[in-house]
């Protein structure tokens, strides 16, 4: 084949050179929308090319100033700021991004992903490992310091059992402080074991039902899949692997010791040895799942709320009420989806204060555009920006010009895979979503039918049978299509109808008993892990590589050269694809004029590629890794709801010439649901009617205290302050009638003294009667 | 402000469930059921009494249903398509998977066997549930800005749900049909604690109290597997949604656990259709149900197969589900007109049939012969078992859900007239709640809480929010000996804690109420406070010196040296503390009780001390000061002093 080289350097938007020749120049598949492309694995210049704008996203822009500041100053800050901190901006749809905010108080963290695409740093087991018991050396890296200009080398991989790379900076907040973890996704729950099982750890962790579900399968997975390590490495080695010392660090490639040490060199100390099991279930104890749109009460203080994001089934954004703001913490979201319940952003509307956390854009746009911060993008939304008009916008929100793309995107995928099983090739997908897996299913499905193919589909995964019986049972949380579904008895999803006709056959693992019996190929196989390092695919990946006419599919965002290292060299077919992960920039102003909110909380990443007009009223604040930002409140007053029948026992005084009456108000308080209450107590009710006013003002005339305390059979005489410098401008009333007494009038004070307690309150009586007091 | 309910069927009687209520200016219609009882204008609620002009989107903000029995839902095409109802309407996902089943199935029954004139048809009821808004449970829907409602699991049937309302600060709970013990197949009722004004509850089983249905399922086992095995046939005419499952879990299970081989049949394609249903609706069971759906969905069942019409005459024992329950008619009726005539066999009966049908019939007397018609007469000699287990909360389960929500006011619907009044009588006496049981068509008004919103400082809310601690606790130094042992051994820390806000009212014309603290009040009104205090210089005995042994005091005559301040003061603060109690504390200078303050008077000539009669031997003088607040505890503690000699210990 004389195209390899060629073909891997085709545009973006090139078509694969498969020989199915209709394909060329037919409508769909041409367009420049489609971001899907085929190539070979062998470090092409395009592969570099493919990598650069990835990390250049996360690290060209001059604006970000990195400042790793102990939380733990920001405390001081008074309670009417919202605090907020980005642990982490993330990296792609597996690595949501990962933020703690300070509301009324109270910690909440905002997910707790894992970074696995980190796992490429490390060799997969080699094949031959079960055949071969004989172990490599696990520092067979001898070329030390050599300078790496040159690509990479498979040999450079860590032989190792693999760590795993958490949120660095999350390990700087004392974990016993959190109160609220709240988890917007299954990806952004991957890392949840590593603190649940702090010793210490008592935040309330609120996750969807389906993400919960979802999130503990892939958790349950994760530590199998990496069993199979252990059982080849052995017992884990205590302390740190050999391959954290500084002086192997240093010999490492400067791509992995980036990946290693992050980009500020402070990132080792977020690697950890993956949880176990146990911990996996320890974790899920604690979780409290909730339905969309159900609303919990933290402390009495906090309405907590998950709302449907359309970006996975189960995955939701989050709204938190409390006494002095509401806000809406806006996640990677799809408008259209054709699988999950649509992103429901009017639930987000009327909040003070948006958390956009939506990262996913550069990604695509700079894979779309090959080049940094594009700027027809942002003339796209400045023309927009002029139009005021609101419906035009939702307009655009909800137009399905997007999931038609993703459509043909699959189309374009299926007949890619229908062209290599008929040229006898089999064809491996290791794509971790869901959705797209369940899409991908139904399309294969019809396609095979309609070329009358014979091909078996093959999904080999430890939780595949039960992920998939789930998403039958779970009509609330998909699609208006999917739920029709329900309403007229058929299933949802139509991998049942498969699995029952034997086209579908799911696996527990590579070596299943029954899996050898009715292996066939060429076939197609779905498995993960899409990190290439872990999981079935490896085995799958190594016996299909060395074929020309096997493809792969992969996942753009992922790494492909270092994904594809171990494999080299390759013959099969790559093919990578982009798939809509959120919401797209031209649509970020548009959501926000909908939304109306006060404050948006944006990252400085994606500052230029969205410009605003001046109509907007909302403020903004750009926000960094690891840069805390005080966000100031609107409310300066809180309300207080007082029960009518206190109200109705107040005395109400009216101030002399003011249209204004007080009184005292006396009650039992509570905060519950976000809300500060005043009941009526138990004793109130007839000690509040009788009570003498405590709280005096105004000035005393002598002379009326006089005439007053006459009526009362009360006599007196005045005398001028004497000696005592205490009292100099005192006057002083000597009462000698009944009793002696004295009264000693100031300015702003008055001291009435009697050894005899009636008389004592008779002068009050009528002291009180010439003041204005309550 | 008031909530008004109207109801318009299910009072004081079980059929056609209609309530309307109206909380600020809302107005939601709990269910729209038909009574499967009257075949004239009453199986319907009376729509007229909503508007006169019968212009319903108007009247009505939205419908809530609750569940998919047709005393619930069977109205609702009706209300929809002929009397052109197209506002809103909710219910549970479930619910509006089912209802069309139950629907169609009822209207089938009505033209094709009955041959009546359809009230409504087959598209009615399609384009009727089109408009349905499905809801999940714990979802709060907001069905315009002021208007919002919440379902609640509620047992009974698949997807049945009560549901919350809330319209500002007016709140309530209409239940629907509830059940709050599990059985087979579903989970028992499950709500919050939520503020109430008003509940509307069913009160089918208003003064039954249920034990274990445990032992009622094994005696329904028991008389299916003795007639099986007798080689019997068992009829079980049933509804196909609902207790058909149940039912079915329960057989499939025994079946598998006792190695049974007999054969269960469905009846209907229905059935066979409707456990599809339930195997995508899984999660709305019981949690035991709910995780059979990876390994085995257990609305899969292992045991149970179609029903082919030539097996009515096979030979050999079986158990056949058939429709429709009661026997009421179609093919349970045929079945049973064969199976009937042999003492072999036995039928199985809901607790509860409806007055007409052959099920009714069979469960109030125990006849030989049933005429079907003039000409047709069946002779029953089979065995007859009745359903003791029903899907409804018994009286109990009623008293502890209104004891659990505790709301101002109780509705009962969905039951008998006279349990009914029993029930209300419960509810006033044992949880001191008002009660009402209206029948049809009536009207109760009830009043609805109302709270008055007022901005509040937040000094007022920080005040609030501390615990109103009271600390209680003697400070004693140990310079000086004077504090005996005895006093030690009382100072130990006391802790109160009043948390009783008080705050400051204050309204003005056209704007916001807003509560402040005491405190910040005068700087709202801009005056200045007049600070009104009490003093009194009061003296008390030290009595003959000679007693007071051990005591190095330097005594002129009624007067302490400054060094001997606080020895004096200490013991005061000794004798105080044990009459007192805990409230009081040494500051070393000074006593204080909340605003009382007590220090020793050095002064030859102080104003506040008022000579009136001849002075009494030895007395040291303490002077007093407190504010009104204190007054009566001040004078308290001057009568202790005035009647205390210091020298004695
Ligand atoms: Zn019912
Ligand atoms: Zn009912």
């Amino acid at each position: 084949m004389a195209g390899a080289g060629a073909y891997g350097r085709k545009s973006a938007h090139s078509q694969p050179n498969c020989s199915k020749s209709g394909l060329g120049p037919g409508p769909g598949p041409d367009q420049p929308i489609i971001t899907c492309r085929l190539l070979r694995s062998l470090f092409t210049p395009l592969i570099q090319t493919l990598r650069g704008p990835i990390l250049s996203s996360s690290s060209t822009s001059p604006l970000i100033q990195r400042r790793v500041e102990r939380p733990r100053s920001t405390r001081s800050l008074p309670s009417v700021y919202m605090k907020f901190t980005c642990l982490s901006k993330g990296g792609n749809f597996y690595f949501p991004p990962c933020h703690i905010i300070t509301v009324s108080g109270f910690r909440i963290l905002l997910d707790c992903p894992l970074d696995l695409s980190s796992l490429m740093i490390f060799s997969p087991i080699p094949t031959h490992a079960f055949s071969n018991p004989e172990l490599p050396s696990p520092d067979s890296v001898d070329q030390k310091r050599q300078k790496h200009e040159r690509p990479i080398d498979s040999s450079e991989l860590i032989r190792a059992q693999p760590w795993f790379k958490t949120v660095t900076s999350l390990h700087l907040w004392n974990v016993p402080f959190i109160d609220v973890v709240l988890i917007s996704s299954p990806m952004g729950m991957l890392g949840l074991p590593f603190l649940s099982r702090v010793n210490g750890f008592r935040a309330k962790i609120y996750v969807t039902e389906v993400t919960a579900r979802i999130g503990q399968l892939l958790m349950e997975d994760l530590v199998l899949m990496n069993k199979e390590f252990r059982q080849f490495y052995g017992c884990e080695e205590s302390g740190l692997p050999q391959w954290m010392n500084w002086e192997k660090l240093e010999s490492l490639p400067s791509l992995f010791r980036e990946i290693v040490l992050g980009e500020d060199g402070v990132e080792l100390g977020g690697w950890m040895p993956l949880y176990s099991a146990d911990d996996v279930k320890g974790c899920m104890q604690k979780v409290h799942t909730l339905k969309y749109a159900q609303e919990v009460c933290y402390n009495g203080t906090l309405i907590i709320k998950a709302v449907s994001s359309g970006l996975e089934i189960g995955t939701c954004n989050w709204t938190i009420n409390g006494p002095k703001r509401n806000i809406a913490c806006l996640s990677s979201s799809i408008f259209n989806s054709s699988h999950a319940m649509n992103f429901d952003y009017h639930a987000l509307r009327g909040n003070d204060l948006i958390i956009y956390s939506d990262l996913s854009s550069p990604v695509l746009e700079d894979v779309k555009d090959n080049s940094c911060y594009s700027a027809p993008t942002s003339q796209k939304s400045s023309t927009l920006s002029a139009d005021n008009d609101q419906e035009a916008s939702a307009e655009l929100l909800l137009s399905t010009s997007e999931s038609l793309e993703e459509m043909e995107k699959l189309n374009f995928i299926c007949s890619c895979i229908i062209d290599s099983v008929k040229a006898g090739g089999s064809v491996l997908i290791p794509i971790g979503r869901l959705g797209i897996i369940l899409q991908l299913l139904e399309l294969i499905s019809l396609s095979l039918e309609a070329s009358s193919l014979k091909v078996p589909i093959f999904i080999i995964s430890s939780v595949a049978e039960e992920l998939l019986a789930f998403t039958n049972i779970i009509p609330e949380w998909l699609c208006k299509q999917r739920q029709e579904k329900l309403f007229s008895g058929e299933p949802f999803f139509a991998h049942t109808q498969l699995i029952k006709e034997k086209k579908l056959h799911v696996f527990p693992a590579v070596h299943s008993p029954n899996l050898l019996k009715i292996w066939q190929e060429p076939c197609i196989a779905f498995s993960p892990h899409w990190s290439l390092r872990l999981g079935p695919v490896v085995h799958l990946l190594r016996r299909w590589s060395g074929d020309e006419n096997s493809l792969l599919i992969m996942e753009e965002g992922v790494d492909a050269d270092l994904a594809l290292l171990p494999f080299k060299p390759m013959a099969m077919k790559v093919l990578q694809c982009s798939f809509l992960s959120g919401i797209k920039l031209q649509k970020v102003q548009p959501l926000l004029k909908i939304l109306q909110p006060k404050f948006v909380l944006f990252p400085e990443d994606l500052r230029q590629l969205v410009s605003y007009s001046d109509t907007n009223s909302h403020a903004f604040f750009y926000y960094c890794e690891n840069e805390t930002l005080p966000v100031p409140s609107l409310k300066n007053s809180s309300e207080l709801e007082i029960a009518a029948d206190l109200v109705s026992l107040i005395h109400c005084r009216r101030l002399t010439a003011e249209s204004i009456g007080i009184g005292r108000l006396k009650g039992d308080f509570s905060v519950t649901h976000g809300k500060h209450q005043l009941h009526s107590g138990s004793e109130q009710a007839d000690s509040s009617q009788s009570r003498p006013p405590l709280l005096h003002w105004g000035s005393l005339d002598l002379e009326r205290l006089l005439a007053v305390l006459e009526k009362m059979g009360i006599r007196g005489s005045v005398e001028q302050g004497n000696s005592d410098t205490d009292s100099e401008n005192a006057r002083v009333v000597h009462v000698y009638e009944p009793n002696k007494a004295l009264i000693e009038v100031r300015e702003n004070s008055t001291i009435i003294s009697a050894s005899n307690e009636s008389l004592s309150s008779l002068i009050f009586e009528a002291v009180d009667g010439i003041l204005s007091g309550l | 402000m008031a909530i008004e309910c109207l109801v318009l069927g299910a009072g004081q009687e079980v059929g056609k469930s209609c309530a309307v209520v109206t909380i600020n200016g809302k107005r939601i219609m709990f269910d729209c059921g038909m009574h499967m009882g009257y075949l004239d204008h009453r199986r319907f609620p009376d729509f007229s009494l909503i508007s006169k002009s019968a212009d319903f989107n108007t009247a009505i903000d939205c419908i809530v249903i609750t569940h998919f029995h047709l005393d619930h839902v069977g109205a609702l095409p009706y209300f929809t398509e002929v009397c052109g109802y197209s506002g809103p309407i909710y219910m549970t996902y479930p619910t509006k998977a089912l209802s069309p089943l139950m629907l169609e199935d009822y209207r089938k029954v009505m033209v094709d066997r009955r041959g009546e004139q359809e009230l409504f048809s087959n598209d009615d009821i399609m384009k009727c549930m089109k408009k349905v808004i499905a809801v999940d449970l714990k979802q709060t829907v907001q069905v315009d800005k002021d208007l919002q409602i919440r379902a609640y699991y509620a047992g009974h049937v698949l997807g049945a749900a009560m549901f919350y309302a809330k319209v500002g600060d007016a709140a309530m709970v209409y239940t629907g049909d509830y059940n709050m013990t599990p059985d087979r197949h579903l989970g028992a009722a499950q709500i919050d604690r939520l503020q109430l004004d008003l509940l509307i509850t069913e009160s089918t089983y208003a003064t039954t109290v249920r034990d274990s249905k445990y032992a009622r399922e094994r005696e329904f086992l028991k008389a299916v597997h003795k007639c099986v095995a007798d080689g019997g046939k068992v009829l079980i005419p049933t509804f196909a949604l609902g207790r058909a499952q149940e039912l079915c879990i329960l057989l499939d299970n025994y079946w598998e656990r006792m190695n049974l081989k007999v054969p269960i049949y469905f009846s209907a394609g229905l059935t066979i259709q409707a456990n599809m249903y339930y195997k995508m609706l899984i999660s709305w069971t019981n949690q035991r149900v709910k995780e059979t759906y990876a390994t085995h969905n257990a609305f899969d069942f292992k045991n149970v197969r179609s029903f082919d019409r030539s097996l009515i005459n096979a030979p050999g024992p079986c158990v056949l589900f058939a429709t429709p329950g009661m026997i009421s008619g179609g093919f349970s009726l045929e079945v049973f007109k064969l199976w009937a005539p042999s003492e072999m066999n036995l039928v199985t009966l809901p607790g509860y049939c409806l007055a007409g049908t052959i099920g009714h019939k069979l469960t109030t007397g125990k006849p030989t012969k049933i005429d079907l018609d003039k000409d047709i007469q069946i002779s029953v000699r089979c065995q007859i078992h009745q359903l003791s287990f029903s899907p409804h909360t018994d009286a109990k389960g009623i008293m502890d859900l209104v004891k659990f929500l505790s709301p101002k006011h109780v509705i009962l619907v969905h039951g008998e007239k006279p349990k009914m009044a029993s029930l209300k009588g419960k509810i006033e006496s044992d949880l001191g709640i008002q009660c009402y049981y209206p029948a049809n068509n009536d009207t109760v008004c009830i009043p609805s809480t109302c709270w008055l919103k007022a901005d509040t400082s937040k000094t007022f809310i920080r005040s609030s929010l501390n615990p109103n601690f009271k600390f209680v606790k003697t400070i004693s130094e140990d310079k000086s000996n004077l504090v005996s042992k005895e006093t030690e051994a009382t100072s130990v820390l006391q802790v109160h804690d009043e948390r009783v806000a008080e705050g400051i009212l204050i309204v003005e014309k056209s704007k916001k109420a807003k509560v402040v603290h005491q405190n910040e009040l005068l700087l709202m009104i801009g005056k200045d406070k007049h600070d009104v205090q009490f003093a009194y210089c009061c003296p008390v005995q030290i009595g003959n010196l000679e007693r007071t042994k051990g005591m190095d005091f330097a005594l002129s005559k009624n007067v302490v040296s400054t060094s001997d301040e606080c020895s004096w003061l200490h013991l005061l603060f000794a004798k105080l503390a044990t009459k007192l109690g805990g409230n009081i504390q040494d500051f070393g200078q000074h006593l204080q009780v909340d605003s009382i303050h007590i220090s020793v008077c050095l002064k030859d000539i102080c104003p506040y001390r008022t000579t009136d009669g001849p002075q009494k031997e030895p007395a040291v003088f303490f002077c007093c000061t407190w504010s009104v607040a204190d007054v009566n505890l001040a004078w308290e503690i001057i009568s202790i002093m005035e009647n205390l000699d210091l020298s004695i210990i």
